[in-house]
């Protein structure tokens, strides 16, 4: 039996909205494996609970008329995996929702939450950024629409206002289109464990494969957010495709980053895991592009 | 805490519960009005697997699990895997002729784990099973054994033979 002092089950989102107002020290429950945790634990015990997990309306993936790939917040992380759309255009976000916890851990962990917690080890979280993401965001007052950026506030927080809930993950076609990406997690094991250090990259070459025509790098656990590197996209971007570049790239992603000592690893080992892990991933999303290394 | 109702089916028979929304599902089927006691309470975080069930196709750790979110869902545990007559089926007799099982207390996880992985129908390497099943834990076997048995089972399945 879980220490709750109340849960109300959103019926429909703008039911939820409803609860949201209504009970305003109340915390979101999607597929708990987060929030059950922390009340197990102690940290969020006797809490007021709205669960949205039966909300079928908000699970799925499509594609807008514009091209725009529409995730709904409480797909699981293996239902990302095998999304067919998203194996076609943004594969590597199938392989880091692939790296989350293990088969279980998947089959209940939402994208939405992944995001939503504001942990910077997040698997997904750092790919979407990677992906220039936005989100959309509905409440009282009707729906809103910002970056996964801007959403991200600060380790743990994000920028849900009183009444809101994350109702779509938003990857625009310019975005995703042309650009081919790889994501990897460091840790300590390959299953049930979280990044010590996470690198996605994705790059978009000319149409000869020799030139850098965007290139985005970012982490997860070197900040306490998920984070870009645009000292490291700028230090490849418009340059040719060699290993001087990559270099480049890879020195100037120590500029942006300020991850520190924990448990898992410490902080100078992880500045080592950045250029390492951007020079891997970097290389592999030119391989992926089918450019020449 | 208010009961609220819940309609499932557990084990291939229809239910409806009135339950304290505070249970977690493991709760539920361990609780008096099921005594399914092969869903173990373990790690109850959501790490070790010994509480695994199969709802609706897919695997889940009961024990994080609200037992509301079970209304409208198909629920499967061990107590509903033995062949209609009652005996074992080929893979717990895999487990059995495979010593996959020590203290046995991950074993109805391990279970529940590989009958989703064989229901795939697909023909694994050893690697992907280690990666299907890494969600559960035993601290006795040290896995050998059990990957074995799920890799006979799913070759016998395959290949239409029922024993070797």
């Amino acid at each position: 039996m879980y220490d709750i002092s109340a849960i109300y089950e959103a019926k429909s989102v703008s039911d939820a909205v409803s609860l949201r107002v209504e009970h305003p020290d109340a915390v979101i429950i999607a597929g708990g494996s987060d929030v059950l945790i922390k009340i197990r634990e102690g940290k969020l015990s006797g809490a007021e609970l709205i669960s949205i997990y039966k909300l079928d309306e908000l699970r799925g993936v499509s594609m807008d008329d514009d091209g725009t790939i529409r995730i709904l917040p409480l797909t699981s992380f293996s239902h990302i995996t095998a999304n067919p759309i998203l194996r076609e255009h943004m594969l590597v976000l199938c392989e880091a929702a692939d790296k989350v916890g293990g088969p279980q851990i998947r089959n209940i962990g939402t994208i939405g939450g992944n995001i939503s917690n504001g942990v910077t080890s997040a698997d997904t979280a750092s790919t979407l950024h990677a992906w220039d993401a936005e989100v959309e965001l509905t409440g009282p007052d009707g729906v809103r629409r910002i970056t996964l950026r801007e959403y991200q506030v600060g380790a743990g927080r994000v920028d849900l206002r009183p009444g809101e809930l994350l109702t779509a993950i938003l990857i625009k076609k310019e975005n995703y289109e042309g650009y081919f990406g790889h994501y990897i997690k460091y840790s300590m094991r390959s299953a049930m464990d979280i990044a010590t250090l996470g690198c996605s990259v994705n790059v978009k070459l000319s149409a000869d494969k020799t030139v850098f025509e965007d290139v985005r790098v970012a982490f997860g656990v070197a900040a306490p957010t998920a984070i870009r590197s645009h000292s490291a996209e700028l230090a490849a971007k418009g340059k040719p495709v060699c290993e001087e570049t990559f270099m480049a790239c890879a020195d100037a992603a120590l500029n942006d980053v300020t991850p520190r000592t924990s448990w898992r690893a410490t902080k100078e080992f992880r500045l080592q895991l950045v250029h390492e892990l951007t020079l891997r991933a970097l290389r592999e999303s030119v391989r992926l592009a089918g450019g020449v290394l | 805490m208010e009961k609220v109702k819940i309609s499932y089916n557990l084990n291939g028979r229809d239910y409806e519960s009135y339950i304290d929304p505070r249970l977690s599902l493991t709760d539920l089927l361990r609780g008096d009005e099921h005594k399914h006691t092969s869903v173990k309470k373990g790690c109850e975080v959501g790490e070790c697997g010994a509480c695994t069930v199969i709802i609706d196709g897919e695997t889940y750790n009961s024990c994080i699990y609200l037992a509301i979110w079970a209304d409208g869902k198909h629920i499967r545990t061990l107590e509903g895997l033995t062949n209609p007559d009652g005996t074992l089926t080929d893979l717990q007799q895999a487990f059995v002729d495979e010593a996959a099982i020590q203290c046995g207390f991950c074993t109805p996880g391990f279970l529940m784990s590989s009958v989703a992985l064989l229901e795939k129908n697909r023909r694994f390497s050893d690697d992907e099973i280690r990666k299907l099943l890494s969600g559960n834990m035993c601290r006795c076997t040290g896995y050998e054994n059990i990957i074995r048995a799920v890799r006979k089972t799913m070759e016998n399945r395959l290949d239409g033979k029922k024993e070797e």
